[in-house]
Formats: structure tokens, C-alpha cells, sequence
């Protein structure tokens, strides 16, 4: 569960980004996060992955307030968290597999453990027979296949994506959406900043809008709402 | 005990990965790792030429230190009860160890003892002796000689103080000079190394960074992280410690097979190749091993706040 209260973020350069913004996300939600160019959307999503620290306010994520969170605890927080971008962010020295099973190494998962849920999640992506190829090998899709895989090779309770198919072809973004739709069924929460107009108006869910830092809209099963 | 296990085999397995991505970087930044190892290098060769010039000099003064003494020659006109004042006076100075009285006659014979053939013409001397009876005094601390025997000079009946003729003095004042001077200048070299050690590093960070940002979203804590960084900061400084150890103690044997018989009989001695070097080599690679580790804590510091 996400719950924001009265939360502002100024940046060191005087911008308000987010201006007073109240929130809940309860578990299993699929949340889309939209807006115009520069309305917060990011600031706002990265504030739940404690990227950025709020100016005011609280940020309970999983029980704990993210707001007042000591450093010493932050890696323990993300691990139950699952962050996909735009970039995709993949080591390119890496194979897919390597890729993968990277984030269950770097917090000491058993070896035993690690191939076993690494194939797992590859089969959920679809990527299984390409587990040996370098991210310069695949498509796009595939890349962005393989960053959804690690952000949920942790079983995170949460899943945080910042416009996961602004890189990609409408067909792709396509498919890229029925994996978030198939984790967020198996009972994870998704919230996702993105847009994709058709995407957003044909699988629905709920829609929260942000304009210059407020929330201007918060639908269950809502519609983009903007010209794109 | 099931768990124990399964902990044991975790900490071998994540030290054997931090080593390994340690030696990847030190391996690719190719011209920085040569430049750090160098300054290192450089620096503890210096460290190392000081170290060996200090502990052996500082060794001499030691062996002069104990043989350091002041002689109180009496005046003749001090009759026995005089003696007696002057050395109970000489006794309650808070700086005198000990005091012995030595007699004419025995002084006398130690002259004699000491020029060997020639002295035998002294013997004409012992009808009537031209010396006088002589308090051999010894401070607590060398350093105190001058100001006990200054404050002695000035007592009854002492006709004459004499001790190490400013030698000494003189001595422990170049060990002191060279040894502030020997500081300043590795102070500035140790400054040197770690600035180029923790540069090197935070070429690796920034090669890096792409990979510590992910490890730091799916949580991976920061020691985890900062292992890899400390390990290489230490092999650059190990590295860095292998030549110094090699060329010094190649010099040192060289110069003690060379220096020690000449030295032979007399009291001041080098220090002998074993157990020296050893301690020299443990020093140098400490050293080069502080310089490392701090150099890359330095760069890495910075980038893994929160
Ligand atoms: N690190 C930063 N430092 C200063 N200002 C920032 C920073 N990040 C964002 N901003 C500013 O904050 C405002 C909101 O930016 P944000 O990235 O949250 O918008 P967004 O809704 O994600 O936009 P887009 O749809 O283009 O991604 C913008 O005016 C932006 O310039
Ligand atoms: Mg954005």
C-alpha cells in the first residue's frame, strides 16, 4: 500500500514539482499516472522509490515512511520494490540472464535460488530461449522484456514504472502492457506513468491525472483525458 | 547448524565476487592503475629510505645514550667532609640517576689503561698525581645532561664538568631535524598517493555508475557495493609496495655486508638485515595499504549517499 499525505516537493533549484498532493494506493491496485510534459508525474513516482526525498510530507510504502526513512535502511525498503524505466537501464557487458540474476546477486541471494527464479521470471517475460544474448542483440520490446523481468525477479510487492513504452512501437508497447497486466493479476500493485492515450482508454484502470503538481483527476477505470 | 552453514558459504561466495570485479577494474583502467601504483611506489620508497636511515641512527643514539655521563672533577682544596656535601648537593638534583666516586689513583690508571705502551710514561705521574677525584655522574634521561651539569658547574669545589662535549647534543638535534623534515616530505607524498589512488577509483566509479545505480534500486546495501572499491583501493596499494620492498632490502644487504665488518669492535652497529628488513617490508605494505584503502574511501564516500 502507497498512501501520500499533503506532500511537496521543491527542488534545490526553486522548482515545485509536486504541490500539495494526497494519495492512496491500495494493494493490487493498477494505478496510470498522467499529465502534459513537466506536470510532476516523475517527480511524483519517484518520491515512492525514495529517488527523491519530499520537501513536506509523509510517504508510507509498505508500512514504512519513506519521508523519515534512515539511509541505512533504504536498500532493505527497495528490495521490496520493483523500478522500470524508460531506458530500460540494463548492463550491456551483461547477457539477459546475467542481467537478471544481477539483482538477486548484489543482495546475496543463494545461487540455488537465483537460477531457479531467474528462469522463472524469463518464462513470464517470454525470454527463456534468448537467456544467453547480450541486450545489444535483442529489440527494444525484448530489452524492456528483460528490465520488467528484473524488476520483479525480487517478488516485490510493488511495481514503479516511469512511461515503460515511450521508447517503443505502438505493437510492442502493446505486449509490454500485457506483462504488467499479468503481474499486476498475480497480485502486485502497479503504478505507471505514461502517455499512451490508447493504451490507457482500452485496458482500463485507475487514472490519476497530474497537472502543475496536483492531482486534477482520480478515476476508477478512467480515460487519458488529453489530446497526445 | 543447517544455516550456519549456508551463511559461511554466502560471505566466501560474495568476498570471491568482490575480488574478482576489484581485479576487473584494476585490469581495465590500464594507465591510471599505473600512475597510482607508481605515486605509491615512489612514496614508499622514500618512506622506506627514512624509515631505514631513522631506525638506525635513532638505534646509534640509543647505544650512545647509555653511555652518556657527566664528570664532576673536585678541587683539590676539597677536604673529605666537602666531598661528601658536593655529593649529597649533586644527589638530590631531580635529574641525577646515579653517582659514583672515582679517585685520582683510579683515574690515573684508567689514563694509563687506555693510551696502552705510550701511557706508561704517565707512570712517572703517580708520586705525584696531577689529576683530580672525579664524581662519574648519570642522568635519568640523556636528553638532561646539559642542564645537570650546568647546574652543577656553579656547586662548591667543582673545579671542572665535563661530558659528551656537545656531541651528543648535537646528535639527538640532527635526528630531530631530519626527522621533521623526513615528515613533511611524506606527508606530502602520502597526500599525493591517496589523491591519485582515490582518482583512479573514481574512474572506476563513473565506468560504473550505470551498474551501482541498479544495484542500489534492487537494494544491494551500500558496504555490499563498497567492497569492490576498498579491494582495489588495497591492491594499488600492495602493488605499489612490492618495488620499494625489493630495492631496499637489496640496498640494505648490500650496504650492511659492506658497512658491518668495517663496523666490527666498534659500539655503534646498523641494525642486521634480518629481522630489519622484515619489519621494514610489514611497514611498507601497512603503508601501502592505509594510502589505498583511504584513497578509495575518499571517492567512494561521496557517491553513495542517499
Ligand atoms: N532533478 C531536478 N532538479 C530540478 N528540477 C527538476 C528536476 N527534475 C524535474 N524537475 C522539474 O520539475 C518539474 C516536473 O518534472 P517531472 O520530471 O516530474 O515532470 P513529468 O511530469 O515527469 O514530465 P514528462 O512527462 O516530460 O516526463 C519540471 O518543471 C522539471 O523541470
Ligand atoms: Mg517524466
Amino acid at each position: 500500500m502507497i498512501e501520500m499525505q499533503e506532500v511537496f516537493k521543491k527542488y534545490p533549484n526553486g522548482v515545485t514539482a509536486v504541490n500539495g498532493i494526497d494519495v492512496r494506493i491500495n494493494q493490487g491496485e493498477f494505478v496510470y499516472v498522467v499529465g502534459p510534459s513537466g506536470a510532476g508525474k516523475s517527480t511524483f513516482i519517484k518520491m515512492m522509490y525514495r529517488e527523491e526525498v519530499p520537501t513536506l510530507g509523509t510517504i508510507m510504502v509498505n508500512g514504512v515512511n519513506i519521508a523519515k526513512i534512515k539511509p541505512k535502511k533504504i536498500p532493505l525498503f527497495r528490495r521490496n520494490l520493483g523500478v522500470v524505466f524508460q531506458d530500460f537501464k540494463l548492463l550491456p557487458t551483461l547477457t539477459v540472464y546475467e542481467n537478471i540474476a544481477f539483482a538477486l546477486e548484489v543482495i546475496e541471494a543463494q545461487p540455488k535460488f537465483i537460477k531457479k527464479r531467474v528462469m522463472e521470471v524469463l518464462d513470464l517475460v517470454n525470454l527463456k530461449h534468448k537467456a544467453r544474448m547480450l541486450p545489444t542483440e535483442l529489440s527494444g520490446g525484448e530489452q524492456q522484456r528483460v528490465s520488467i523481468a528484473r524488476s520483479i525477479v525480487n517478488s516485490p510487492k510493488v511495481v514503479i514504472a516511469d512511461e515503460p513504452t515511450g521508447n517503443l512501437d505502438p505493437e510492442t508497447s502493446w505486449e509490454i502492457m500485457n506483462i504488467f497486466d499479468e503481474i499486476n493479476t498475480r497480485g502486485t500493485t502497479v503504478v505507471m506513468a505514461t502517455h499512451n492515450k490508447e493504451i490507457v482508454n482500452t485496458i482500463k484502470h485507475r487514472v490519476i491525472a497530474i497537472e502543475s503538481g496536483k492531482i486534477v483527476r482520480d478515476e476508477q477505470r478512467g480515460e487519458y483525458g488529453y489530446e497526445s | 547448524m543447517m544455516s550456519r552453514g549456508v551463511n559461511t558459504g554466502m560471505k566466501a561466495r560474495t568476498l570471491t565476487r568482490h575480488a574478482r570485479e576489484s581485479l576487473k577494474s584494476i585490469s581495465r583502467n590500464g594507465w591510471m592503475t599505473f600512475a597510482s601504483v607508481s605515486a605509491v611506489t615512489v612514496t614508499l620508497i622514500l618512506v622506506g629510505v627514512f624509515f631505514v636511515i631513522m631506525m638506525n641512527l635513532n638505534r646509534v643514539a640509543q647505544t650512545i645514550e647509555g653511555d652518556v655521563e657527566i664528570r664532576v672533577h673536585i678541587d683539590v682544596a676539597a677536604n673529605k667532609q666537602d666531598q661528601e656535601n658536593l655529593k649529597k648537593q649533586i644527589e638530590t638534583l631531580s635529574e641525577v640517576k646515579s653517582i659514583t666516586f672515582s679517585s685520582k689513583k683510579q683515574e690515573l690508571n684508567n689514563l694509563i689503561k687506555s693510551l696502552g705502551t705510550e701511557g706508561k710514561a704517565f707512570k712517572l705521574f703517580e708520586q705525584d698525581n696531577p689529576l683530580n677525584d672525579v664524581y662519574v655522574v648519570k642522568t635519568k634521561n640523556p636528553t638532561d645532561t646539559m642542564k645537570a651539569a650546568s647546574k652543577i658547574e656553579k656547586m662548591n669545589y667543582v673545579s671542572k664538568v665535563m661530558y659528551g662535549q656537545g656531541q651528543v647534543e648535537k646528535l639527538f638535534k640532527f635526528i630531530k631535524a631530519s626527522r621533521n623534515v623526513g615528515f613533511v616530505l611524506i606527508i606530502g607524498l602520502l597526500f599525493t598517493a591517496v589523491f591519485l589512488i582515490s582518482n583512479t577509483i573514481k574512474i572506476t566509479i563513473i565506468a560504473r555508475r550505470r551498474e551501482i545505480k541498479i544495484m542500489r534500486l534492487v537494494g544491494a546495501t551500500n558496504n555490499f557495493i563498497r567492497w569492490p572499491f576498498l579491494l582495489e583501493g588495497l591492491w594499488l596499494g600492495i602493488l605499489g609496495a612490492i618495488l620499494p620492498i625489493i630495492l631496499i632490502t637489496i640496498a640494505y644487504s648490500n650496504a650492511y655486508d659492506y658497512l658491518a665488518p668495517k663496523l666490527k669492535g666498534n659500539f655503534i652497529q646498523i641494525l642486521p638485515v634480518d629481522p630489519f628488513m622484515y619489519q621494514i617490508s610489514g611497514i611498507l605494505i601497512l603503508m601501502g595499504a592505509v594510502i589505498g584503502v583511504f584513497g578509495s574511501v575518499m571517492s567512494v564516500r561521496k557517491f553513495l549517499k542517499f
